[in-house]
């Protein structure tokens, strides 16, 4: 009932698959009986896959699930205990990924793995530079990158350094250098996490592209409505088991997520959660009176009240991430008043708000929020330490005992306080980052996209623990890029848009209340980001 | 899996990798085999006695001549803690010589104990505010580490030398001399600053959140800051103790030969600090730190300086012995070569199976083409990460 033309209606619909006839043809990529264990860990066990010429292929699954161990075997990084890789029919069995590569198989990460200081041509072509006399010749070099990018339809000077183009041309280098070896197969893990709406659909038009000149496309994403916008066809995977195989077409979101999941839908995942009662007559926790930054955020006015949690709406760019950096102090306003619990803040900055009892989850997990090489323990504590001073700091049992009792109730994995944080998935970096926040009790806890890139178990937990939250009087400010989700948790909805805040709606407002706002009276670019997350839950 | 084959699981990495983990053990390794080494050229280096009321003896020596280093590694240890480098102390410990001896040489009466009060609190003072430059140049303005320092590091000789007029100072103050040359409870007194500063700082840094605040702001600066943590005032801090530790080694220094040598005092004190520092396990990357490595890596640079006289390595390739010497530890801390250097011994087993073969093809080019001993580990770890990066 879900189709990708409902889901994003400002593209040309996707040509629809029946006449590329898929599961007749043989598959150029397979995958059969394939296991493979890591000490105490079976990894995959008996997974069948079959990827085939001319289709984008989505593996899903939540983290842990074995995709990227799959993608590793298909690759030749893991070698599998059990089970063949057939390319073409034939059993391969890849030394190293280079030797995958020259077999046409390439593979671009999800972090891109590119250097910034060469630039795009060499990028490209590192390594396999044309050359003439024994020397790199740069012209040719330039002149074969420029090809390939213009077959991509990509627009950028193959002579300028790479790391001068956005994040999202960088992406693009990268899929070009897996493909200027006339890649058969092309893999990507994750290509979309750092792209903004306009860049992903400029990522999937050279993605359908390359499926329609007849390569094997394997995309890995977290983003629902991104699988079912570009795939054709999808493989589930659920610890490390083949679970599904599917045409994108004849599949539910609810079908699908039920198979990752492996069990039934949480209440928070299938319906509005009960929200409490209004809130809006108790006085506000947090006050803010024509706070603005000149180039950040114009100024706005906003009250969030205990118990409450008010979601930001709008669009990548449009002054969420900024609002939320100025209630913290991370960013200096120059303009207007904020108070906390009906005192002025006076003191700007990080320190002064989380005296006041303001907490605040960056966006960037890894460049804001964690501090990889120290343990559990420690980033746990280092807010509440951060406030106590250095010089008092807290028991040894004091500590073993709040993290503890953190770990427990976020479920964190492995249980362990002693575990570097950089060695812990997404999900449970985040878990740890909140962690941190809800030691120190704040009266109000900031989130800005807590969800992004975690899977879906850990998104449940988490839109569950907000809930809980504001009903144990945490005022709770929430950013999300999926609307649905802001919808679904937040009493009440700041809209931005353009870096202004534009209205605020109730918290039962629809999902077209919100578009329509954004949408009203100009350009059609807008609709992208919202669009697929809220048209795909409204009919599933 | 089998029970026991989860037993052996367990057992494996137990004991081996733990010693084999540990930061400390090759530098403590490479310490015992200089010591090792230095007895058996000299049998009686080991010994230790009581002269009246002092004690002598070679390893003695090398506490005494090494506490400079160990005090600059103590500062340099907190400030690479925080991802920083500090190249200004050799110039600060001129400095600080500079200063002390200047003030002292000018007091109304140069032999007294008030005029070496006076003259070593003004170059600690001086330092307290060279500290504060550096801290200041590298928090508030944001100027990379190594080019903050580098300013005082180049500048800070030539201060000295204004001080002192160009001349070496001379002074002859039996206090400022007790602090480079005296005997307190049978040990010299610069080996009982530098171990008590050291002590000092683990456990102020230890025992209480500042070598968290350290460490965090270390690794990530940003994600400390939005905590709650004052980055930059931590940032501050460290600059200045460590100009206060190059300080206080400045005094050693001059104290000891009752002479402030602008040019010469603390000349590459920065190097062996550093050098300690990384022996010790210190990441240059910042992040966590370890004063019980600095204090081995100190020992280590000190007892090798002393190795190349008491075996009689020539003068002019000494600093060559010293330099294979600290490559060794080096790779022998490296799991990288560690684990090249084993799966080498492992290869005519594995050559075998299908699986070796191809897999080390790169590594074995090099190999053969590299010689013997520790050569080709170097060329292979550059190869295999190639390899790895393409992709």
């Amino acid at each position: 009932m879900t189709t990708p033309e409902r889901a994003a209606p400002q593209r040309p619909p996707t040509p629809a698959a029946p006449d590329r006839g898929p599961d007749q043809r043989a598959p150029v990529l397979a995958a059969q009986g394939l296991s493979i264990e890591f000490p105490g860990v079976k990894a995959l066990q008996e997974v069948d896959f079959r990827l085939l010429p001319g289709e984008v292929h989505a593996l899903m699954g939540e983290n842990g699930a074995g995709k990227s161990t799959l993608i590793k075997c298909l690759t030749g990084v893991y070698r599998p205990t059990a089970g063949a890789v057939l390319l073409d029919g034939r059993p391969v069995s890849f030394s190293r990924p280079a030797a995958a590569q020259e077999a046409g198989v390439s593979t671009v990460y999800q972090e891109v793995n590119l250097c910034p200081n060469l630039t795009v041509a060499e990028n490209i072509l590192l390594g396999r530079e044309p050359r003439r006399l024994g020397m790199v010749d740069g012209r040719a070099m330039r002149a074969r990158a420029a090809e390939v990018l213009e077959g991509m339809g990509v627009r950028a000077d193959p002579g300028s350094a790479l790391g001068s183009h956005p994040i999202a041309v960088q992406q693009l280098v990268a899929i070009a250098r897996a493909i200027v070896v006339d890649a058969r197969v092309l893999i990507l893990d994750e290509p979309t996490s750092s792209l903004d709406a306009d860049e992903v659909e400029e990522l999937f038009r050279v993605v359908r592209a390359q499926r329609d000149a007849g390569t094997a496309i394997l995309f890995v994403s977290h983003f629902l409505e991104q699988v079912f916008a570009v795939s054709d066809r999808m493989t589930v995977l659920r610890n490390g088991q083949l679970v599904g195989e599917h045409r994108t077409s004849g599949t539910t979101r609810l079908q699908l997520v039920g198979e990752m999941l492996g069990r039934e839908l949480s209440a928070s995942d299938a319906a509005p959660a009960a929200r409490g009662d209004d809130a809006s007559d108790r006085e506000p926790v947090l006050r803010a009176r024509g706070l603005g930054r000149r180039g950040g955020v114009e100024p706005f006015d906003l009250d969030v009240h205990p118990g409450e949690v008010v979601g930001l709406a709008g669009l990548l760019g449009s002054g969420r991430t900024e609002l939320v950096r100025l209630l913290f102090g991370a960013d200096r306003p120059d303009s207007g008043t904020l108070e906390v619990g009906g005192r002025r803040l006076r003191a700007r900055g990080p320190r002064a708000a989380v005296a006041a009892g303001v907490a605040f989850s960056s966006e960037d997990r890894r460049a804001e929020g964690v501090v990889g090489d120290l343990s559990v323990r420690d980033n746990m504590v280092l807010a509440l330490q951060a406030s106590r001073g250095w010089a008092r700091p807290l028991p040894q049992r004091a500590k073993d005992e709040l993290v503890e009792e953190w770990i427990r109730r976020l479920d964190l994995r492995p249980a362990s306080p002693d575990t570097l944080v950089r060695n812990l998935s997404g999900g449970n970096q985040q878990k740890v980052l909140l962690a941190r926040w809800l030691i120190t009790r704040p009266r109000v806890l900031i989130l800005d996209e807590p969800t992004r890139g975690i899977d879906i178990g850990a998104k449940t937990q988490i839109a569950d623990l907000v809930l809980e939250l504001a009903a144990g009087g945490t005022a709770v400010v929430l950013i999300s890029a999926e609307l649905e989700e802001v919808l679904r948790l937040a009493h009440r909805v700041v809209v931005m848009k353009d870096r202004r805040k534009i209205a605020e709606l109730p918290g039962d407002c629809s999902f077209d209340d919100v578009m329509g706002l954004i949408a009203r009276s100009d350009d059609d670019h807008a609709h992208h980001e919202l669009a697929p997350a809220g048209a795909e839950r409204r009919t599933a | 899996m089998s029970a026991q084959q989860l037993a052996a699981e367990e057992r494996g990495p137990g004991l081996v990798a733990r010693a084999t983990g540990s930061r400390l053990l090759w530098p403590v390794l490479a310490l015992v085999a200089l010591l090792v080494l230095n007895t058996a050229v000299n049998p009686g280096f080991l010994s230790v006695e009581v002269r009246g009321d002092r004690l002598y003896g070679s390893l003695v020596d090398i506490l005494k001549n090494g506490a400079p280093v160990l005090l600059v590694a103590v500062g340099m240890t907190l400030v690479i803690a925080t991802r920083g480098i500090d190249l200004s102390v050799g110039a600060v410990v001129a400095i600080a010589g500079a200063v002390a001896c200047t003030s002292v040489a000018t007091a109304p009466d140069p032999s007294s104990p008030s005029a070496a009060v006076v003259g070593m609190s003004t170059a600690l003072a001086v330092c307290v505010l060279l500290g504060l430059w550096n801290g200041f140049l590298v928090s508030v303005v944001g100027i990379q580490p190594i080019i903050a320092t580098l300013v005082l590091m180049t500048a800070g000789r030539g201060i000295a030398m204004l001080i002192t007029d160009a001349q070496i100072i001379t002074v002859n103050n039996p206090t400022l001399n007790a602090v480079g040359a005296g005997f307190v409870l049978l040990l010299p007194v610069p080996i009982l600053i530098s171990v008590g500063v050291l002590v000092a700082v683990a456990l102020l840094t230890r025992r209480t959140a500042l070598g968290l605040f350290v460490e965090s702001v270390g690794i990530n600066p940003e994600a400390s800051r939005l905590a709650g943590l004052r980055s930059r005032t931590i940032l501050w801090t460290v600059y200045v103790f460590s100009a206060l530790c190059a300080g206080v080694a400045g005094l050693m220094i001059a104290a000891n030969v009752n002479a402030a040598d602008a040019n010469n005092a603390g000349l590459w004190i920065e190097l062996d600090a550093i050098l300690a520092v990384v022996i010790g396990g210190t990441s240059l990357a910042g992040g966590r730190y370890s004063l019980a490595g600095t204090l081995v890596g100190a020992m280590v640079i000190q007892t090798l300086t002393t190795t190349v006289y008491s075996i009689g390595v020539p003068p002019e390739v000494s600093l060559v012995f010293k330099a294979v010497v600290v490559i060794l530890v080096f790779l022998a801390q490296s799991p990288q070569a560690r684990g090249l250097l084993v799966r080498r011994r492992r290869r005519p087993a594995a050559a075998g199976s299908p699986r070796g073969g191809g897999r080390r093809a790169p590594g074995d080019g090099a190999g053969s083409s590299g010689g013997t001993g520790s050569t080709p580990v170097r060329e292979d770890a550059p190869q295999e990460h190639q390899e790895v990066g393409r992709a």
